[in-house]
This record gives C-alpha cells, sequence and structure tokens, in this order.
C-alpha cells in the first residue's frame, strides 16, 4: 500500500500527522544558519554526495547545501572485491570529502539524524537541527538481521562479517581469508533480491578463489544463494568459474540462510548445515532506516517509492530519496546512484526556481565485475522514462560483455577513477 | 498610431519563449550527458584511460556513436549504450560535449 501525496494531506489537515514525530523540540538550535534557498542531503555515499557536489554546480553555487554523514571518510563499495583477491587496498578505495567542502563551499555535517520533521521542515541531529527547502535522503541499505537467527550487527562486525558496506569488514574478511587452512571452506551466502549491486557476490566468489587458487588451492568456495539462479551476468559467471578456478567454487542455488552459529561457523539453510572456515553471510536488505524516520518505505515497508522525474518521494512533499534504497527496476548499482542523484539535483534546482524539471530523464549504468587481477566484464544499459506507466524502462541494445577480457579489467579501472572524481573530487 | 507597446510584449514573449525553449533542450541534454562522467569524467572531461568527450568535434561524436550502434565501429561496451540512445540524443549531447573546455 502506498501513502499518497493526497492522503498526506489530507493527513495533514485533519491533524494526524502533526506532532507524531518525535525528538522535534531540540534545544541546541540551528546547526548551521540559513541564509537562502537550502537542500539538506542525509548520506555521503554515491547518491548523496554526487547530488550534494552537483546542486553546487548546477545552480552556479546558489542553492545551500548541507550534507549529513556518520563516517568520517568515504569508501568506495564497487572493487571492494579486489581488496579479497588481493590486487587493491582499502586505501586505494577511501577518499576524503575535504573537495566537496573547499572546492564547492559544501556544509558537510559528521554526524547522525535523529528525527526528520515533514512539516516543518527540519531535520533533527543530537546537537540540534537543519531546516530545509528539500531534503534528499540517501540512506544505501541497511540489513535485516532478524531475518538469521544468530546474526545481528555485532556478530557480524565480531566474526561473521558480511562486508557489504566497505569498510572494516572488508578488511576483516580479507584477514579472515588469509588466515584460512588449505583444504578449508570459505562460505559465501547470498540474499534474495533485490539487493545492492546484484552481480556483486558472484565476482567476490571470483576474488576469494583468485586469492586460494594462488596461495591455498586445496580449499573450496561455497555460495549459498537464496535465489534460484545467478542473478546477473550468469553465463559469464560461470564461464570464469569454470575456466580460471576448475572445481574450486561449488555453486548451490535455493539455499536460503536462515540461521548462523557464530561460535562453530555453521550457517543453516532449510537442506543442511554448512560448516565453514570462513562464514561470509549477506543478510537480506531494506532501504536505510533513516527512510522510516519520515515513513518514505511505502514499498513492502522495505523500498522508497518515488516520482522518477524528480525523485520525490510518493510519501511526502519535498523530500527526495535516491540509490538503493528506491523501489525501481534500475540495479542497485554506484553508477545508477550518481545517475539518479542528477536526475534529482537538477529537478530540485529547477523546482526552486519555479521551473518544471526535464520530463524525459534517461540515464545509463556500466557496472564491471573483476574476476581475478586482470580480467573484468561488464552489463551496461540505458534506462528511458516511460511517461504512460511512470517509471524507468530498460532501453534497447543493453547488454553484458562477449567475454571477460584484460582489456575491461583495464576499463574497470578507469571507470573508478572517473566516477570517484565525478562524486567527490 | 502604431502600438509599439503591445509589439514590444510580443516579440519579448516570443524571445522568452524560444530562450526558455533553448534552455530546457541544453538542460535535457545536460541531464543526459551527465551519465556519461562515471566512465568519460565530469562533464567529459576524463581523468584518464578512457577518451575524453569534452571539446569533441560534433560530427566526430555523431559518426562515432552511430558506428557502435551499427556495429560498423567494434567496441567493448559503447555499442550497448549507443543502441539505447535515438539520433536526435546523439546530436543533443555532440552539441554539449562540442562545448565543453577539453583538460
Amino acid at each position: 500500500m502506498s501513502f499518497s501525496r493526497r492522503d498526506f494531506i489530507k493527513a495533514s489537515a485533519a491533524g494526524i500527522v502533526v506532532g507524531v514525530f518525535p525528538g522535534c523540540a531540540t534545544s541546541g538550535g540551528e546547526i548551521v544558519k540559513k541564509t537562502g534557498q537550502r537542500v539538506v542531503i542525509v548520506g555521503g555515499g554515491f547518491g548523496g554526495a554526487t547530488a550534494a557536489k552537483y546542486i553546487r554546480k548546477w545552480s552556479d553555487n546558489k542553492i545551500e547545501v548541507v550534507l549529513i554523514e556518520r563516517n568520517p571518510l568515504f569508501i568506495s563499495c564497487p572493487m571492494s572485491n579486489t581488496v579479497l583477491g588481493g590486487s587493491r587496498t582499502i586505501e586505494d578505495l577511501t577518499l576524503s570529502y575535504d573537495v566537496l567542502k573547499k572546492k564547492y563551499g559544501i556544509n558537510l555535517i559528521k554526524g547522525e539524524v535523529t528525527a526528520i520533521d515533514p512539516e516543518k521542515q527540519t531535520v533533527m541531529l543530537a546537537d540540534g537541527h537543519l531546516s530545509y527547502d528539500r531534503l534528499i535522503v540517501a540512506p544505501g541499505v541497511d540489513f535485516m538481521f532478524d531475518k538469521i537467527e544468530g546474526l545481528d550487527a555485532k556478530v557480524a562486525d565480531a566474526s561473521i562479517p558480511h562486508a557489504w558496506k566497505a569498510g572494516a569488514q572488508t578488511v576483516m574478511l580479507r584477514k579472515q581469508l588469509v588466515a584460512m587452512p588449505d583444504g578449508g571452506v570459505f562460505a559465501l551466502s547470498i540474499p534474495k533480491g533485490p539487493y545492492r549491486c546484484p552481480p556483486g557476490p558472484y565476482e567476490r566468489a571470483c576474488q576469494v578463489a583468485h586469492y586460494l587458487k594462488n596461495n591455498k588451492p586445496k580449499s573450496k568456495v561455497l555460495i549459498l544463494d537464496a535465489n534460484p539462479d545467478i542473478t546477473s551476468k550468469k553465463g559469464l559467471f560461470m564461464a570464469a568459474w569454470n575456466e580460471l578456478y576448475p572445481g574450486m567454487i561449488e555453486y548451490r542455488p535455493n539455499s536460503m540462510v536462515t540461521a548462523v552459529n557464530a561460535d562453530t561457523r555453521t550457517a543453516k539453510t532449510e537442506f543442511e548445515d554448512v560448516k565453514a572456515d570462513v562464514l561470509n553471510v549477506i543478510p537480506p536488505m531494506r532501504s536505510g532506516v533513516v527512510a522510516d524516520m519520515a515513513g518514505l518505505a511505502t514499498v513492502d515497508a522495505r523500498w522508497c517509492g518515488v516520482d522518477f522525474l524528480t525523485y520525490e518521494s510518493k510519501a511526502r512533499r519535498n523530500i527526495h530519496v535516491i540509490g538503493d534504497a528506491v523501489s525501481a527496476a534500475l540495479p542497485k548499482s554506484g553508477h545508477m546512484a550518481t545517475s539518479q542523484a542528477k536526475v534529482a539535483a537538477a529537478a530540485i534546482i529547477e523546482m526552486l526556481q519555479g521551473e518544471r524539471p526535464d520530463q524525459n530523464p534517461t540515464i545509463a549504468n556500466t557496472c564491471y565485475s573483476v574476476v581475478s587481477d586482470k580480467e573484468a566484464m561488464h552489463v551496461a544499459n540505458v534506462y528511458r522514462y516511460n511517461a504512460e506507466k511512470q517509471v524507468m524502462v530498460s532501453a534497447e541494445g543493453g547488454g553484458v560483455s562477449a567475454k571477460r577480457s584484460e582489456l575491461e579489467g583495464a576499463f574497470a579501472g578507469y571507470w573508478l577513477k572517473n566516477i570517484l572524481n565525478d562524486v567527490l573530487l | 498610431m502604431i502600438p509599439y507597446r503591445k509589439l514590444f510584449i510580443v516579440i519579448a514573449g516570443f524571445l522568452l519563449f524560444t530562450s526558455a525553449q533553448a534552455a530546457e533542450v541544453s538542460k535535457h541534454a545536460r541531464g543526459l550527458a551527465a551519465s556519461c562522467s562515471a566512465c568519460h569524467g565530469t562533464d567529459g572531461k576524463s581523468e584518464g584511460g578512457m577518451p575524453e568527450l569534452a571539446g569533441l568535434d560534433r560530427m566526430l561524436f555523431i559518426t562515432s556513436m552511430k558506428e557502435f550502434k551499427s556495429g560498423a565501429r567494434p567496441a567493448t561496451v559503447m555499442h550497448q549504450h549507443a543502441k539505447g540512445y535515438t539520433d536526435e540524443e546523439f546530436a543533443l549531447l555532440a552539441d554539449f560535449f562540442a562545448a565543453q573546455k577539453r583538460h
């Protein structure tokens, strides 16, 4: 069920909505003095950081931008599987937000949002609040740990990492892999879709196998996939597994992990208990929980429904949602988040200036999977707005690589360099 | 007496209308081009590896895209993206990138 704009207006008029948001009465006051039209952005990942930069760039710095991010540094999730394989370090993927502050005049607030008041157009933090004309919520994904017995955020941090947000868990998983005995089992579980980065888990299997092949050749990668089949680049991944890592990767479809035992490193599926030397459980995902502070997760209480011309929430006026949190027939990728961010940025500027946003947004996605220290392959698509159905649909001609290659491995590196530059520099 | 005032309003209105149209077209082109920057750099200014699109001659851009689309020019990725765009969009993208300074 979705909460339409009209419903919202009715609810507001009836006084139902007003007053249900706790934490409105913060004492700290306005954290950054508002002097003109202002966009506040919650979340500085690929989507949020891009929106921040492009609102400044495309408004000739006329619109104020405040970006709220809890992490001190930006760490790229794309290409972070290569940290497991050993061809990159996490430092290679880590960037500062300094250029966004200095070059683009973005107010960066390190902190966490505690509440959103859509009526007063205010975002609350521990030490005060921020008023906005438009709010962009770019919360990425959060994990539904309650779907897996024995797993929670603490267990993931301590011993059974998902490493599905690049950072400390990526480094821990690499350490666990390096510490694994030769002849051991690396078990990787994949949740039912939709999840962030559809080909990512299969790429990870390749990167882990690449390390094992060169260092612990008697070992095995076991993939427990909750989905009935490989969800992305199937032919290419099967070829990579069979040709580069023969006999090393075992794939089990329809194998949803429902429980884990952290002490024995055991994963439980409907059919079996799997004991592993390294257990890498990627839990089911939903939009980042910040979305719930304004009732934005309108689709299955999990993903956020938006108007694809503006990325404005279907539930709340003046609040936009971009990136992995959005419910769409678009892949949850870094490139897609940046493209959505730019559509939203342009639309917000136009609406704040009283103009009509582009009625025909057309965006592209290129996603590389790196399957060894050298070779990669891609999936590429153009997506356009379908006015009749009011959704984004795949344009003609998209597809995957004819075959993996070292040339595409080089392109994957250039892609990373250019997209990080586009987002942060 | 000629109603200059009225004439002025009509002409000014026409000019405003056409410039608003041009602005809308260029903003659409800017939006189209924005998706290219993940590989080709912000405004087509490549940071390495991928071809620079900024400042590219528009005929060269359009011809390349048409050749990618038809398959006359082989590619790893661009034949797939090219098929997703119309000839009109190639022209808009060509205008946008031709207007950017190389870096």
